[in-house]
């Protein structure tokens, strides 16, 4: 009998852990190299402004109160064309998860509408509706409206079949079948669609404001480019990143609510 | 309430399912249907309890339902069918709510349910948070709750390991005992169906016809004592008989 030896381990790895410390220290690292080479010519100010710089300046915006003025005409865009195009959408999307008819006469419409860059369209909604608010919101709202189609169809379609068979069993009419089984079951993909409609909300609301606008970020950051103020033009793009980040928040609070179950 | 199968035929489409059934379930009976998997079983309790329109034949039913029966055909499902975002109390209440129940009478009624599967102290949980055996007593509280004339068990008991499976044949035996509800069982397990059937129909492969059926000629309490091993035993062999070879056959045809 030879010595037992023990069995070499091979299972490690694959795993993913949280590490705190280390995005913190990622993103630092990030601001320490821009401001060092801002710091040391190597990099021209004009072309990109030390952090510090963009800071100062944000500040500065920020207390005269300019930021504030167009991060709200943004927000209002957004606000509004995004719950225009989020009702529509639940709606057209919901009838093509559950009627047979609806899906076939509006799939192909939505497969053929919804690759447009819906900033293109952006011109004739100028011409319908005019260099204003309409125009802006409409495109926010058409950009919003195909996936959450999307999604909402998507969503029923994900509800077990199963579980509306259940409803069926139990004598549930058709109505309580939608709005227990259907439409909750549906909610988690419809929620996560809505991660990817405000983010289209907002990549829309920047380049219409771009177009066509005196108020607004997408205005403003154009502006700043246009006078060589890459401080401002910064300061705009990070109130953009801040105004993306508080919208993901939100999503992500309603999903806290409405999803407690999981 | 006894339940009527007459010459029920069922096709999807071009491939045929089931064949010429003709079957009766007697009132307070459990009745087991066992065969190959892809042989119908599930066609046929679909049919027989209204979820699914047969090519041919129909199923009647005869009887008054008991007092206070709000569903009188009513499944527990393989799978469960419960929504993860309703509660155990909820998911119960679900099957009333469409009823004209009083706040106070619902209440009573998903209470009394819960309690007699053990459920009550699960009332407020999640079925995410529950093990598959507490979820299918879920599943059996719900049927409970509308008091069914006719219980329509889809594998109820497949989806569970087999030490839940016993303590649940236990628990459902217990509460059948009090109103002895008529009720189909559909299994692919043997042993299930001689723990819970007074008669067990044996299905061919596809097309589904009836091939033998099988009384269970053993008191339903005594089937567990040594006394009746050797009849069980005995019984388990010609049921295996019957289905050797459909099941062989079975296995070997394409999926449809």
């Amino acid at each position: 009998m030879s010595e037992a030896r023990s069995v070499p381990f091979r299972g490690g790895g694959f795993v993913l852990r949280p590490r705190r410390g280390l995005s913190l220290a990622a993103l630092a690292a990030l601001l320490a190299a821009w401001q060092a080479a801002t710091g040391s010519g190597w990099a021209n100010p004009l072309f990109l402004p030390a952090p510090t710089t963009v800071a100062a300046t944000l500040w500065e915006l920020a207390a005269s109160g300019a930021l504030t003025e167009h991060l709200l005409a943004s927000a209002r865009r957004v606000a509004l064309g995004w719950t225009l195009g989020t009702a529509a959408g639940l709606a057209v999307g919901l009838a093509m998860g559950i009627f047979s008819a609806a899906r076939a006469a509006g799939l192909p419409l939505v497969s053929a509408i919804f690759p447009i860059p819906k900033i293109a369209v952006l011109p004739l909604f100028i011409l319908w509706f005019g260099i204003g608010e309409p125009s802006k919101v409409a495109t926010i709202a058409a950009g919003v409206f195909f996936p959450t189609v999307i999604a909402a169809f998507s969503g029923v379609d994900a509800v077990p079949r199963t579980l509306v068979r259940m409803g069926q069993s139990f004598g549930m009419p058709a109505w309580a079948i939608v709005a227990k089984i259907v439409v909750p079951g549906a909610l988690p993909t419809v929620l996560a669609g809505f991660r990817i409609s405000v983010a289209i909300a907002i990549i829309l609301v920047v380049a219409a404001e771009m177009i066509g606008a005196d108020a607004g970020l997408g205005a403003f950051v154009l502006t700043a480019g246009n006078l060589m103020r890459t401080d401002q033009l910064l300061a705009g793009v990070v109130v953009l990143s801040a105004l993306g980040l508080a919208a993901a928040g939100l999503v992500s609070a309603a999903e806290r609510l409405l999803l407690r179950w999981r | 309430m006894e339940l009527l199968v007459e010459g029920v035929g069922h096709a999807f489409g071009a491939l045929p399912v089931l064949e010429g059934v003709d079957l009766e379930v007697r009132a307070g009976e459990i009745l087991s249907l066992i065969g190959p998997s892809g042989c119908g079983k599930s066609t046929l309790l679909a049919i027989m309890g209204g979820l699914l329109r047969p090519t041919r034949g129909r199923v009647a039913a005869r009887g008054t339902p008991p007092a206070g029966c709000l569903n009188p055909f009513t499944y527990v499902f393989q799978d469960f069918a419960l929504l993860p975002w309703r509660t155990v109390a909820g998911n119960v209440a679900l099957a009333l709510e469409h009823h004209p129940l009083s706040r106070a009478e619902r209440r009573e009624r998903v209470a009394a349910a819960l309690s007699t599967i053990g459920l009550a102290e699960f009332a407020r949980t999640y079925p995410g948070r529950l093990s598959g055996g507490m979820r299918q007593r879920v599943g059996i509280a719900r049927a409970l709750v509308v008091r069914p004339a006719v219980l329509l068990l889809d594998e109820p008991l497949s989806a569970l390991d087999a030490q839940t499976r016993e303590l649940l044949i236990e628990e459902f035996l217990a509460l059948w005992q009090r109103d002895r509800t008529t009720a189909v069982h559909i299994t692919h397990n043997l042993g299930e169906a001689l723990r819970l059937a007074d008669r067990i129909v044996v299905l061919s492969r596809r097309p589904g016809r009836i091939k033998a059926t099988v009384a269970v000629d053993v008191p339903r309490e005594g089937r567990t004592r040594p006394e009746a091993a050797g009849r069980i035993a005995a019984l388990h062999a010609v049921l295996w008989d019957l289905l050797r070879e459909e099941a062989r056959a079975a296995a070997r045809e394409l999926a449809a």
